[in-house]
Parts: structure tokens; C-alpha cells; sequence
């Protein structure tokens, strides 16, 4: 197990937004957490990362709680890509993406010898070598969603945890995000993604979190957890899933 | 990244720094040629030029650029810490504290009793309000420092108002005036001894703070999973600021916008990175005291114009275009 959360609980404010996940991930898989808004997915994904200390609990990475973690070494290790990325300067979305590789930096913040080559690659992988030389803060919303997507992967880390990374981005978009994203963790990197389309979740997560008031609802395989039971219990919507040559489907009916 | 265009306009803007300064030592009421003031420096020669240059010009230039170099470094780092562009030295409340404590000691006299009773007092100041305004933040966020900057910074311009209005005589009340307008005259090497160690100190950690401000370019979630430690990098930040700005404030008075100034004036030569703006913005702070500050020598108006005066002037007009600009981008 590469990241594992132990009965994590977080709290604020008097609010219990975690109650007591349990939850563990291994190399090689793609966990897409699915919940209605409020559900605590952001919240379990910063907790993850190692963004909020958890009230109770503990989340390890490589068998290690997290506070043990020097900042940057664990940023070497997992990347996060919060749900509304921003960027507040006019930088070109090749910077931009060089700042994922900046826990691989030297003492000067001088870049590493395969930054050149991974921000390409990354950027490949996300369909945006052509927007390379742009104005970041220029590009559409997709455009952008896409370009902090290549700056969360251009570090290769181990984990990678996105909040709604395809918020924004086209049909072809989606699919050829989550394929890339799929094909890391088919190379043995752990992915966690908070995520709203069950369909798209369905077709391409390997395991699935329902997540609702804070708490676990269900967690595995995803022919055990997007049944119409499980989806009507979480989302309080009713369904039809099945499975075809394609993959698993869902579709939403009321 | 290849040659790039900015190393050149780093080597541009060195060399732009080292000819005013050149030309600082040379220019005033008596103007040397560059080979009469080059002959006053080395030679140390008891004559009339060689006390004008040696001891009034050199100090004065070296001044100015501390003054700007840290002026300007300050307020491009805390425009990229606050993500506003129009943070400035100024908002953290360190400058009027500098020249509160400056002020102090220009009410009680001690400054006329004691050589370097001033910038010394002004240093202290400098350093309470930083303290002050760090307390006041701990455990908040930025808005937190924002607020303790600007409360901190109201405060202290009622006391140094306080001091105006209970000054013991007129001439103490314009004493203190003019020493609020900020000037260069008249500064020795002993001022330049004072605020250097101060300068040197703030600039380190402004410029170890760089990669944590081009990371949170990105805003502060993405910095902290990228390995920033935000609360120290504030603190740094704030503190860095604190020292550079806080020594040079009690040794010229308070210069302003040049720190607003400057990192605009060069974020696009740098790309709009935040830690290559810093060193630019350093450069080109200096540049701009040092033309100020041979200005206000070379303007044929009767007193001399305070450095102070004469940067706001230009400075402000800057500032209206800035919010112009800044209001077509807003919704």
C-alpha cells in the first residue's frame, strides 16, 4: 500500500467533514472518489495530500504518517491539483508547468537535467505542446484545466491526487485525460480523483469511493459500488448500469 | 531555457546602475569630469574635490543605491507573496515605523545630542512595527498580514501625527517635516555603514524566498503540495522586507513608490516570474533613486527638492495608470 488513511476524521469549526475513512491505495490503481457536492471529496483529497491535518486518524504514505514527511519530499512524491486551479501572474504555460518540477530542483532553483524533456512529454500527454509558448492566464478554461493537469504529472510522482481535474474539458478532452491518467497507473503510479461523471468513473477507474456526509459509503471494484442501490443510497438518484465491450456504463434516469 | 533574453536585460540594468552611479559621483552645484573625479577618489587627496567626492558624493550614490536596490527588491517580493500588484513596502506598516522612530528621536532632541541617534532610532521602530504586524498575523493568512500591515501602519501615522501636533517648537515641527520627505543629502559613509549590514541581511532572505513565490503563482494550495511551507515563507518574507526596508528608511526617510514601481516596471522583461523579478526589480529600484537623487541636485529651483517628493510625484501619476489598467481587467 503506497497512501493509506487510518478511521481520518476532520473536523472544523464544530462540523465533522470526515468521519473515520478508512481507506488504503496501492500501485497501479485509479481510485475516482464520487459524491454529491458537500460530500467531503475535496476535503478527503487535501487530508490525502497531507493540506489539512486530520483531526484524528492518520494518513501514510509509503507506510509513514504524513507529518513525518519532510515538505519536500513528499511534494517529489505526490502531486495534488486542487479543483479550481488559478494562476495570478501572466506566465507561459511552459513555466507553468515547470513548476511541478520544482521539488526536483537544485539548491538555486536551477532545473533538472530532464525538465526540458518531461515538460514535453507532459504536456503531450495532455494535447497542449502547441499551446507550449502561450500566456497561460490567455488560454481558455479547458485549455488551462489541461495545462495545470501537465504541471500535477511533470514531476512523475508516485500519487498523484486531483480534485475534479476535468472540470472544464471537453468530451474528447475527458476521455483522453482519463486514458493518459489510466495508462500511469497502469505503469504502477497510484491515482485518486475526485470526480462527477459516474459513466466516465465507471469506464475508467479501477476502484471507486462513494462518499456522503463525510463518510464512506462504499469502497471497491467498480461492478460492487455504481449499482443502482449503492448510486440511489449516495446520490439519491435512480439508475441503469451495465457493461459492454467498451466497460462499465451508468446512466442517470431521476 | 535557452540565452535568454533576460540575462540581457540583468547585464542592461547592472550596467545602468554603475553609470548613474558613475554620474552621481560626478554631478552638482560643482561638476567634475570623470577623470578629475576618478583622480579625487583614489588619490584621497585633502583638497576641496576630493572631501566633495570621497566623502558627500560617494556615500551619497552608494545610498542611493541600498535605498532603491532594497525599496525596490521589497516591494516586487511582497507583491508576489500577497499576489497583489499593488502591495508595496509600505503596507506592512515597517516604513512608518521607521519614521515614527525617527521622528522620536527628532522630538526629544536626541538626534541632535547623539550622531546616529536617528537612523538608529528609526531602525528600532522599523523593527517593533514588523514584530508588531507578525503578531498580529500569526496563525492567519495573508489577508491577516494585509490587515496588521495596514493597522499597524494607521497607528503609527498617528503618532508621528501626534508628534507634529505637539511639537515643542515650529521649527521642530518642520524639522520633522522634512526629514519625513525623504532625502539623500548630506548622508556619510557612517549612514552607509549603518543600513548595509540591514540590506544585505533582507535581500538574503528575499532572495532565498524566490522559488516559494513563483510556487505560489499558482496559489497557495498548489505552493504548500509543491513543499512551500507557507507560514514560513510569510514570515521570511515579512521579515526580509522588515530588515531591508526598516534600515533604509532610517537612513533616507521614506521614498515612495519606488517599491510599487519597480517590480511593474520589470515583470514583463522577466517573464512574470516572481523570483527572476526580484533581482530586476533590485536594479532597477536603484537606477531610479539615483536619477531621482541627481535630480533633485541638478533642478534650478531655489531649496533642493526632497528624493522623497520627487519620486512620489512621479510615482503617483504611475499609480493612476496602474489602477486604470487594473480596473480594464476586473469584471
Amino acid at each position: 500500500m503506497i497512501l493509506t488513511a487510518e478511521a481520518l476524521t476532520v473536523a472544523a469549526e464544530g462540523y465533522t467533514l470526515l468521519d473515520k475513512i478508512t481507506l488504503s491505495l496501492a500501485p497501479g490503481e485509479m481510485l475516482a472518489v464520487l459524491g454529491p457536492n458537500g460530500a467531503g471529496k475535496s476535503t478527503l483529497l487535501r487530508a490525502l495530500a497531507g493540506l489539512n491535518a486530520p483531526t484524528a486518524g492518520r494518513v501514510t504514505l509509503d507506510g509513514r504518517t504524513l507529518s513525518t514527511w519532510s515538505p519536500r519530499d513528499m511534494a517529489a512524491a505526490r502531486a495534488y491539483l486542487p479543483q479550481n486551479g488559478t494562476l495570478d501572474w501572466p506566465l507561459t504555460v511552459e513555466r507553468v508547468v515547470a513548476l511541478g518540477r520544482l521539488p526536483l530542483a537544485g539548491l538555486w532553483g536551477e532545473a533538472d537535467a530532464e525538465a526540458d524533456q518531461t515538460i514535453d512529454e507532459a504536456l503531450d500527454a495532455m494535447d497542449a505542446r502547441n499551446l507550449k509558448r502561450r500566456v497561460a492566464t490567455t488560454l481558455s478554461g479547458g485549455e488551462l484545466a489541461r495545462v495545470l493537469l501537465a504541471r500535477a504529472i511533470v514531476g512523475k510522482p508516485r500519487v498523484l491526487i486531483a480534485d475534479e481535474p476535468l472540470a472544464g474539458l471537453d468530451p474528447r478532452h475527458q476521455i483522453d485525460a482519463l486514458t493518459r491518467l489510466r495508462r500511469m497507473a497502469d505503469d504502477g503510479r497510484a491515482i485518486i480523483l475526485a470526480m462527477h461523471d459516474l459513466d466516465l468513473a465507471a469506464r475508467f477507474a479501477t476502484r471507486i469511493a462513494l462518499l456522503g456526509g463525510g463518510a464512506l459509503i462504499a469502497d471497491g471494484a467498480v461492478q460492487h459500488t455504481l449499482t443502482p442501490e449503492l448510486i440511489q443510497k449516495t446520490f439519491g438518484v435512480e439508475s441503469r448500469v451495465g457493461a459492454d465491450a467498451d466497460g462499465a456504463w451508468v446512466r442517470l434516469l431521476r | 531555457m535557452k540565452a535568454d533574453r533576460y540575462q540581457v536585460w540583468l547585464t542592461a540594468l547592472t550596467a545602468l546602475v554603475l553609470l548613474l552611479g558613475a554620474l552621481s559621483l560626478l554631478a552638482g552645484k560643482i561638476w567634475f569630469s570623470p577623470g578629475d573625479a576618478w583622480r579625487a577618489l583614489v588619490s584621497g587627496a585633502p583638497d576641496l574635490g576630493g572631501v566633495i567626492v570621497r566623502e558627500l558624493r560617494a556615500p551619497r550614490a552608494v545610498l542611493a543605491i541600498l535605498v532603491g536596490g532594497a525599496l525596490g527588491l521589497s516591494g516586487a517580493a511582497l507583491q508576489g507573496l500577497l499576489r497583489n500588484p499593488l502591495a508595496e513596502p509600505g503596507l506592512l506598516g515597517i516604513s512608518t515605523g521607521a519614521s515614527l522612530g525617527a521622528v522620536i528621536s527628532l522630538y526629544y532632541g536626541l538626534s541632535a545630542a547623539i550622531p546616529l541617534a536617528l537612523p538608529i532610532a528609526g531602525l528600532l521602530g522599523a523593527a517593533i512595527t514588523a514584530l508588531l504586524v507578525v503578531a498580529l498575523a500569526r496563525s492567519g493568512g495573508t489577508i491577516a498580514l494585509i490587515l496588521a500591515g495596514a493597522a499597524v501602519s494607521s497607528f503609527g501615522g498617528a503618532l508621528v501625527a501626534l508628534a507634529l501636533n505637539l511639537a515643542p517648537s515650529p521649527w521642530a515641527a518642520t524639522e520633522i517635516m522634512v526629514w519625513l520627505m525623504g532625502s539623500l543629502a548630506d548622508r556619510s559613509w557612517s549612514h552607509v555603514m549603518l543600513a548595509a549590514p540591514f540590506v544585505v541581511a533582507g535581500a538574503a532572505l528575499l532572495f532565498a524566498s524566490g522559488r516559494a513565490l513563483d510556487a505560489l503563482s499558482l496559489g497557495e494550495a498548489t505552493a504548500e503540495s509543491l513543499g512551500v511551507r507557507m507560514a514560513r515563507t510569510r514570515l521570511v518574507v515579512v521579515a526580509g522586507a522588515a530588515l531591508a526596508v526598516g534600515a533604509v528608511t532610517a537612513v533616507s526617510g521614506a521614498i515612495g513608490f519606488v517599491g510599487l514601481i519597480a517590480g511593474h516596471l520589470v515583470r514583463p522583461l522577466a517573464g512574470f516570474s516572481p523570483s527572476r523579478t526580484l533581482p530586476a526589480a533590485a536594479l532597477v529600484g536603484a537606477a531610479l533613486v539615483l536619477a531621482a537623487d541627481i535630480g533633485v541636485r541638478l533642478l534650478p529651483l531655489g531649496p533642493e527638492m526632497k528624493l522623497g517628493v520627487v519620486t512620489a510625484l512621479f510615482g503617483a501619476p504611475f499609480f493612476f495608470l496602474l489602477i486604470l489598467r487594473a480596473r480594464k481587467a476586473l469584471p
